[in-house]
Order: C-alpha cells, then structure tokens, then sequence
C-alpha cells in the first residue's frame, strides 16, 4: 500500500489580536489507502484545525507552513480552482454538528444536484437525482427525503444525508471531524458502523477526528494523539491501547471509566495555551515523569519499540 | 410548498380579523390622548382673540361638551358605519381628505424604501464580505451618518445642491403645473401615468420623487447598512458555507445561494418593522418638499387639534401598517421553508 495522505512538518498559526496561536505545530502523519486513521485528543489540541488544514479550509487569518500531499499532489500549491475540484471528489469531509450544516433554505435535493454539478456541470438534474438516491440507499436513507428540508429531518438522518454528499464521486479520504459528538449513543454506534461499511464498500480511508478514545480503539488502525498542537505518540491501534508510552497517552488511557474499581482518573492540571512561543515539552507541567531536560528541550518524536511508535517523549 | 398554502391562508384571513380589535384598542388610545392634550381644534382655530361666545356654540354644535365616553361612543359607532367624520379645519370629509393624499405618500414610501433596501443591501453586503478591511470601516461609517442625519436639514442641502443650484431635479411638489395629470386610477402618477401610456408624464413623476425618496431612502439605508453586515458576516461565517466549501461548490454558489439568500431572511423582516419609520420620516419630508402627501395633512391637523382627521388618519396608517406586515410574512414564508402559519 502506499501513502495516500502525507503531511510533513505541517503547522497552523492564526495571527489574533492577542498573538499568534500555535494551534498545529510540526505535524508529520501519514495514512496509507484504506485505512482508518483515528486523531484523538482534548477539546482545543487543533485536532479539527488539522484536518481542515488538509482541506484548506481555515480562515484567512491562518499561516500554513510545511507540506500536504494528497495522492502524490501537493495539496497546499494547488490553486483556488484545483482545490476546489479536489473538495467533495476526491477529498471530503464531514463535521461535528449536523444540524447545522445543510442551508436550511435548501431541499435536500437541490444540495446533492448543486454538490453533483459543481463538479460535473454537465449532469441533468434528472440523472443527478438517480445518482442521489443510489447513494442515500447506501447510507440506508429513504429516497422520499429528497424533497425535504434539513428542519424537517432528524440530526441522525441529517448526518447521513452528509455522509452521501461526501460519497458521491467516491473520494479516496473522508475527514471525519467528530461525527457523531452531537448525536447520542446508539446514533454514534450506527452511524459509525455505517461509516465502516461504506469504508469498505468506496475502498475509501478515513481520518476520525474525536476526543472519544473507544471509538479510535474500535474502529481504527492507527492512532495519533495530539497534544496542545503537537503529536504526542502515534502507532498502530492494538499496541498503542496495550501498551501506552507517552505519559499523556497513558494518563487519557486511565481516565477511561474502569468499571470494576469504579473510580475516575483525570490527567491533573489544564493544557497550556498556545499563544506565542513555547520551549520545551508541552505537557511538562502536567507530567508525573517529567525531568529537568523536558522544560527547555522539545523531544522530537522517535520510533520506539518492535512496534515502530513514534513517540515525542524523552524518556525514550 | 404545495401543503402549506392552505395553512397561509388561513393565517391571513386570522390576520385579518385581528385587524378589528387592533383598530378598536388604536382608535380608543388616540382619543384618548387627544382629549387629554392640552387645546382643542375651535379655540386653536379662533385662537386667543377668538369671540368666546362664536367658540362656545361651534364646540357645542361639534358636541365638545358632551361626556367623554359620549363622544367616544358616538365616534365609534360612526366609524363601523363607514363615516370618518369631517375635517374640522377644512369642512371636508376626512375619508376623501385621506384618499386623496395617500397615494403621493405610498408612492413616496415604497420608493424610499427601495432607495433604501438597494443602497443598504448593496453597501452591507460590501462591507459585510471585507469585515475590517477598509471598505469595511468607510461603508459603517457611512450607516451611522446616514442613520443620524437630520431629514429636515438633508433634504434642504440635497434640494439646494440639485434643484437650486444644478437645476436637474424640481424644487418641490408632485407633478409639473405645466402638464395635466394623468386619470386618476390608483391615484399613484408614476403608475397612472404609465397605464395612460403617457411617458412625458411619468418622466415628470419621477423627477418630482427623486429628490424626496433619496432624502429618506438614505437616512433609512443607515439601518439597512448595519442589518445587512451584520447577516451576511454571520451567513458567510456558519457552518453550512464551510460545509458547502468543503464539497467544493463554487466561491459564487457558497456566496448566493448559501450566504446572501440566508442572510436577507431577517433583513426582509426587518423592513416590514421599518416602513412604521418610513411613515412618520415621509412627514418630514413631505413638508421639506411640499409633496401633497399624507404627511402635511397630519402635520397641519395635528397642529390645529383636528380629532376627527388626526383619527382618521391614525386608523389609515394602522390599516397599512397591517396590510404591510402581512405582506412581510407572506414573503418571508414563501423565502424561508422553517416559516410556517
């Protein structure tokens, strides 16, 4: 397999009134074709700022340096009109919220027509809607939607109907930005299950963005977890679970709900802020193994182990 | 919405009916009221000097003396029969007082607003897609001057630069004294005179309302500026242009179909609200530019204490206000899928 999605030394900085915010800082990750790649880590840690550098799809006041390359093409050269072309046909990318991300002046069909001839303009609304419902059925949504508005839809339903959008020319990456954070918990299994079908049926690999670690332990292949803009260890899904090597990874590995001894575990201390400059290991303040080196000197990620992890620690 | 117009039409005909108690509570405060400011129409008419013997027998005759809720009653009891009253001040009846001298005021409105809501949108949506950029700072700037400049003086300065001193536009008035008016259909000249076919005439209307409907229609573009900015910054910000962007649609689809139209809905609503401030503006104006509209007609009565034309005048403005605001939710329900009656 070959890598479909690379990025190297990628960083994000937003120039704000206060500062510049650091929210990705030299990111290298990689996801090979057909494969789930989870991205776990907290609220704020520039888990969906990375994914929608990959896009491009932050606001103007971002800086994007290092590289993107999808499929070969590197993404962050393109041009307004290439960019475009890649989003929604062979790049896309679905988002936490789905209440409010279908215009809500809109049919639902009218959005998979636009969606179809942004890219084909050629198509007539007629073969359009052919192509709309054999999508739907694939995200098991009746075709009678079609005529309906987001309002009068279900947000499980709205997300699906998302999910089709993203399919219809078969992209080789889906980005999912926490899809089902604002759904509840049977939705999150079903849509997920539906998302690891579809995977399989569009041979198509996914990037999870989420915060939630069971899913990144149950549906994917990889995982990468972030910490306050950086990538703290990375690795394959089993090993990485067994046996965590960061500190961070394993402090968020204990604060998973243990039922028999029922007690909560939770990382102490809050994550830094990632305005202006910082040296050394961001999670220095909050480490339970942190040494006189992790302060002043950054640990560059490093494979460790038989498993090949790389891990951002200098303990190893 | 195939299923929904039954649902509008009811709401309309509610609407309607709702008119009636509206009109009662609306006539009763402004009775009220009247009665209860100081002076009355016959001693403001005779004025100090006035005989008080001539004054006394008028206000007897017009049943000034009798019980408050007399009058009241009476007035109401002649309103439901269709009759407004006569004009104290003119000898005339207040309904043809009124329905001659709408038109020139609803012609001068409607065109205001349409001044208003193309240089408003327009100016708005321009700042609104370069927030902070200079364009930005120079299209606010220009909503806060044009919302608090003084009608009464920017009309002046605009008659005195265009009439007076370029000598483009009429000083004042409706129409040329110089050419006869067209028939009388809806009593609007620039309609009237368009159905006559008679385009010399229409030219002539609508210089006549160029200098006025600029006068109001940039003041009020002010409030347009700032609504409109507002929407279309929070319309371009949401999540369904990013989600639109992140199929790749085209930069001008994201910016019509999924910003601009979502960010009109509560700028169309708006402007419902504001033709109530387009009215009492057209007073102003009116006077400014001595257009025979509705606004001299309240100016003088209100002047002179005439209860009947001021009520009268009162329950004209609360029907069109009504009227407008139906329309108001009409559009927006066939606009927005979620407005439903």
């Amino acid at each position: 397999m070959s890598a479909l999605l690379e990025l190297e030394h990628l960083s994000v900085t937003f120039e704000t009134p206060q500062g510049p915010v650091h929210a990705v800082q030299d990111v290298s990750l990689t996801i090979e074709g057909g494969s789930i790649v989870g991205l776990v880590g907290e609220s704020g840690c520039g888990k969906s700022t990375l994914g929608r550098a990959i896009l491009r799809l932050l606001p103007e006041n971002a800086t994007v340096a290092g590289s993107v390359r999808f499929a070969g093409r590197d993404v962050l050269a393109l041009s307004p009109k290439e960019i475009r072309d890649l989003r929604g046909r062979n790049l896309a990318m679905i988002f936490q919220d789905p209440m409010t991300r279908l215009n809500p002046l809109m049919r639902i069909r009218d959005h998979f027509i636009e969606t179809i001839r942004a890219h084909n303009p050629a198509v007539k609304s007629g073969q359009a809607l052919e192509r709309a419902k054999k999508v739907l059925a694939d995200v098991r949504v009746p075709s009678d939607r079609l005529g309906m508005y987001p309002h009068e839809l279900s947000g499980g339903m709205r997300q699906r109907v998302m999910i089709a959008l993203c399919l219809l020319f078969k992209p080789a990456l889906l980005i999912a930005d926490e899809p089902t954070t604002a759904l509840d918990v049977i939705l999150e299994a079903q849509i997920l299950q539906l998302l690891q079908s579809i995977m399989h049926e569009y041979s198509m690999s996914v990037l999870l963005i989420t915060h939630n670690l069971g899913l990144v332990a149950e549906f994917s292949d990889r995982v990468a977890v972030m910490y306050a803009g950086r990538i703290a260890e990375e690795g394959a899904t089993p090993p990485l679970f067994r046996e965590p090597r960061h500190p961070y990874t394993q402090g968020l590995l204990r604060s998973v709900i243990d039922l028999e001894t029922t007690s909560l575990y939770s990382v102490p201390g809050e994550p830094p802020s990632l305005l202006g400059e910082t040296a050394g290991c961001p999670f220095y303040p909050r480490c339970d193994k942190r040494m006189a080196v992790c302060e002043t000197v950054y640990p560059e990620p490093r494979l460790v182990g038989e498993d090949h992890r790389k891990v951002a620690c200098h303990l190893y | 919405m195939p299923g929904s117009t039954a649902s509008l039409r009811a709401y309309v005909i509610t609407r309607v009916i709702l008119m009636v108690p509206m009109l009662v509570l609306l006539l009763t405060f402004t009775f009220i009221i009247l009665r209860v400011a100081p002076g009355d129409p016959v001693s403001t008419i005779y004025g100090e000097r006035g005989n008080p013997q001539v004054i006394d027998r008028i206000k007897t005759e017009l049943g000034l003396y009798d019980p408050l809720y007399v009058q009241f009653f009476r007035y109401l009891r002649d309103v439901f029969t269709g009759n407004m009253g006569t004009s104290i001040l003119t000898q005339r009846p207040v309904i043809d007082e009124i329905t001659s001298r709408m038109p020139a005021t609803i012609e001068l409105t409607f065109s205001s607003m349409l001044v208003a809501s193309v240089l408003g949108i327009g100016l708005g949506t321009f700042a609104g897609t370069r927030r902070d950029r200079l364009p930005d700072f120079a299209t606010r700037l220009y909503g806060a001057l044009a919302y608090n400049i003084p009608i009464f003086w920017f009309g002046l300065i605009l008659k005195l630069i265009f009439a007076v001193w370029l000598g483009w536009l009429p000083v004042s008035g409706r129409f040329s004294p110089r050419l006869s008016p067209p028939p009388t259909v809806t009593g609007l000249y620039t309609i009237d005179s368009l159905l006559a076919g008679n385009l010399p005439a229409f030219v002539d209307a609508v210089a006549h309302l160029v200098l006025p409907s600029l006068t109001l229609g940039i003041v009020l573009s002010g409030f347009f500026v700032r609504i409109t900015r507002v929407n279309v910054i929070h319309a371009m910000g949401s999540d369904y242009v990013e989600a639109a962007r992140a199929r790749g649609i085209p930069e001008r689809s994201v910016f019509f179909r999924h910003g601009l139209k979502n960010a009109l809905v509560p700028v169309i609503t708006t402007m419902g609200l504001t033709f109530a401030l387009l009215f009492s503006g057209a007073i102003l104006t009116e006077t400014v530019f001595s257009f025979e509209g509705m606004g001299r007609f309240v100016f003088l009565a209100i002047s002179y204490r005439d209860y009947p034309a001021i009520q009268g005048a009162v329950v004209y403005y609360g029907i069109l206000m009504v009227v407008i605001s139906l329309g108001i939710d009409i559009l927006n329900a066939f606009v927005d899928p979620r407005i439903r009656y």
